[in-house]
């Protein structure tokens, strides 16, 4: 089981760093996505891997260390939420540049004059 | 046990929900109750130095838990400190913000910068390494928020490239914290400095590995090299306000890296031992000539002063990478003074750009409004971050550099060459601003009336200025703050562990 879990760990990670590292914005946030899956269940296991086991005192013999699974679980929590801003946020760029290549043109990096700012930010 | 300690995570966090809730589109409104949160809190930061300066670190027990299995946060001088320069800050930030407009430019500025202030708030606090992901989260998400605040392309972009690059920080803090917890079953801060000193030698690899990689989520926050390369586009791209806010986000790298280095990985500790700081003060000696040459080669007022920071951070480092107290001690004062001197210089850079047809250094403008008082203003914070006397920046060098007086050959040299260029660049930038622009023959447009951003812009000043002045106090009490970090014998005990309460 240990050989099992590790490697899908490292497969999981070796697949979000090789996405992470592609030119395209979506490719990226799935790469997120993969390089949070593993670690989930890198975090999982730093509780030892048991079978059978409820992370309750009392309820078997042995428990579980029950304090990774809450670590998860608010891990979980926080890469959806995090992934779902940076989808938010990537389908703003993609709509406003028209592509979703990762990089900044060196002519747009230097946009920040007073003018466009006015356009398209005053609310009043 | 004060309740107080908790009151800069609660009370922002409430406010920025009341604001959500019940402020909605009220943008007054949502103006008053963000300042009066704002005061509130540096209230209560005073408070909380003064108690941590007098009675020493403090624990609080969040549901009433033991140490080791709930969740504390710990107020100690460093905490307190930090906690105190962020709410000083944020003052400045909100007037500014407020003074210039920025806050309507779109929605939810006011809860978005109470979220912020929450999620910084309680990193300098918390006592527990988990926890510590969790408000670095907190702190993230706001961030984001206020990152493409005011919207438009150029900025959208830049925040997904700062938020994935978070993302994968956050991820490989949690494989470090997996592999703390699965050496040691323990993610309190004091917990693990009684316990590692007593790990089976078999582990201290894997510890290694985890120190490492924790070194490298801090470094992330804290724009050292090699991982610098998201700040100048962040920073540069972002609302000058919000970079000013920002400007104490990278410390929070900082203060990470120095909490963990003197209470869980002190260099006394035999399976680490001199790691860190064999790691850090290269980067360090890189982060600053790497910001220096930035300086001298930006393309815009906002990028420049992104390196300005850049630099700022990587002599920060070198101050923290050492860690010995005298070098500590340099170091805290050098975060005091960088902290305020790279929000003073982004807001400065916002007073310019919002005033300029561009905001390219390469091709002269019509000369801006109000140049004489903004071009003073630039002067002060230039020197300042230059690290020129009269200002706080020379005496953070000076201590640095006497802090190293042994290595003079490397460390000497690469903080007073980096100086020279930095002091090169601002030149530059200014003389093309201030200068330059008034052989155009150009009449220059209406000032508007910024009292209110001019007073935040100048506070920061007259901060830096007192920061100077008082220099000799506040050293005194840095250096003893340095000594508490490395005996944390008070540190480890406000956590009461193993006891029953």
């Amino acid at each position: 089981m240990e050989a099992l879990v590790a490697s899908a760990i490292g497969l999981l990670t070796a697949v979000g760093i090789y996405l992470i590292l592609r030119l395209r914005t979506f490719p990226v946030i799935l790469g997120l996505t993969f390089l949070s899956y593993g670690v989930n269940v890198f975090l999982f296991t730093s509780g030892r891997l048991t079978v059978n086991a409820a992370p309750i005192i009392g309820r078997s013999e042995p428990y579980a260390d029950p304090l990774p699974q809450a670590l998860v679980l608010t891990a979980i929590v926080i890469s959806f939420g995090m992934t779902a801003v940076l989808m938010i946020m990537a389908i703003g760029g993609h709509l406003e540049a028209g592509h979703d290549k990762v990089n900044i043109a060196k002519d747009d990096d230097t946009q920040t004059d007073p003018q466009t700012e006015t356009q398209t930010g005053d609310r009043t | 046990m004060s309740h107080w300690i908790i009151a800069p995570v609660v009370l922002p966090s409430l406010v920025a929900a009341l604001m959500v809730i019940t402020m909605r589109g009220d943008l007054l409104l949502q103006r008053v109750a963000g300042v009066a949160s704002i005061i509130a809190l540096n209230g209560i930061a005073l408070a909380l130095l003064w108690a941590a300066t007098v009675h020493g670190p403090e624990a609080y027990f969040l549901g009433d838990w033991p140490a080791p299995f709930g969740i504390v946060l710990v107020l100690d001088r460093l905490s307190a400190m930090m906690v105190a320069l962020l709410a000083l800050l944020a003052l400045a930030v909100v007037l500014y913000a407020i003074g210039s407009g920025w806050d309507a430019k779109g929605a939810h500025f006011h809860p978005l910068l109470q979220f912020l202030l929450m999620g910084i708030g309680g990193a300098f606090l918390t006592g527990d390494a988990f926890n510590l992901f969790v408000f670095f989260e907190v702190l993230l998400i706001a961030s984001y928020g206020l990152m493409v605040h005011a919207g438009g392309g150029t900025r959208t972009r830049a925040g997904i490239q700062y938020v994935a690059f978070n993302l994968v920080g956050s991820s490989l803090f949690l494989f470090a914290l997996a592999l703390v917890y699965g050496v040691t079953g323990t993610l309190n801060m004091a917990d693990l400095a009684v316990k590692l000193p007593t790990l089976p030698e078999g582990d201290a690899a894997l510890l290694r590995v985890a120190a490492v990689m924790l070194i490298m989520v801090f470094a992330i926050k804290g724009a050292l090299v090699p991982l610098q390369f998201w700040l100048p586009g962040t920073y540069a791209n972002a609302p000058g306000v919000v970079a000013a806010m920002f400007a104490v986000m990278t410390k929070v790298g900082a203060y990470a890296t120095l909490r963990f280095g003197t209470l869980v990985f002190p260099p006394s500790l035999a399976a680490t031992g001199d790691l860190l700081s064999s790691l850090i003060l290269p980067a360090g000696l890189v982060t600053l000539v790497v910001g220096a040459v930035g300086v001298l080669g930006a393309s815009t007022l906002p990028r420049l002063v992104a390196f300005g920071a850049i630099a700022s951070m990587g002599t920060a480092f070198i101050a923290i990478g050492a860690f010995t107290p005298e070098t500590t001690a340099a170091a805290l004062y050098y975060i005091l003074h960088s902290t305020l001197a790279t929000a003073a210089l982004f807001l400065v850079a916002d007073l310019v750009t919002r005033r300029r047809t561009h905001a390219r250094l390469d091709d002269t403008a019509p000369p801006i409004a109000q140049s004489g008082l903004i071009a003073s203003l630039y002067l002060a914070a230039a020197v300042a971050m230059a690290g020129m006397p009269p200002l706080s920046g020379f005496i953070g060098k000076l201590l640095v550099l006497d802090a190293f007086r042994d290595q003079t050959a490397l460390i000497w040299s690469t903080v007073l060459g980096s100086s020279f260029l930095m002091i090169l660049g601002y030149a530059r930038a200014g003389s093309h601003i201030f200068w330059k622009a008034s052989a155009l023959d150009a009449q220059p447009e209406e000032p508007r009336p910024e009292g209110l951003a001019f007073t935040a812009t100048i506070g920061l000043v007259v901060a830096l200025a007192l920061l100077t002045i008082l220099a000799g106090p506040i050293t005194d009490w840095l250096t003893e703050t340095a000594a508490t970090l490395y005996a944390p014998d008070g540190y480890i005990a406000a956590n009461q562990l193993g006891q029953e309460r």
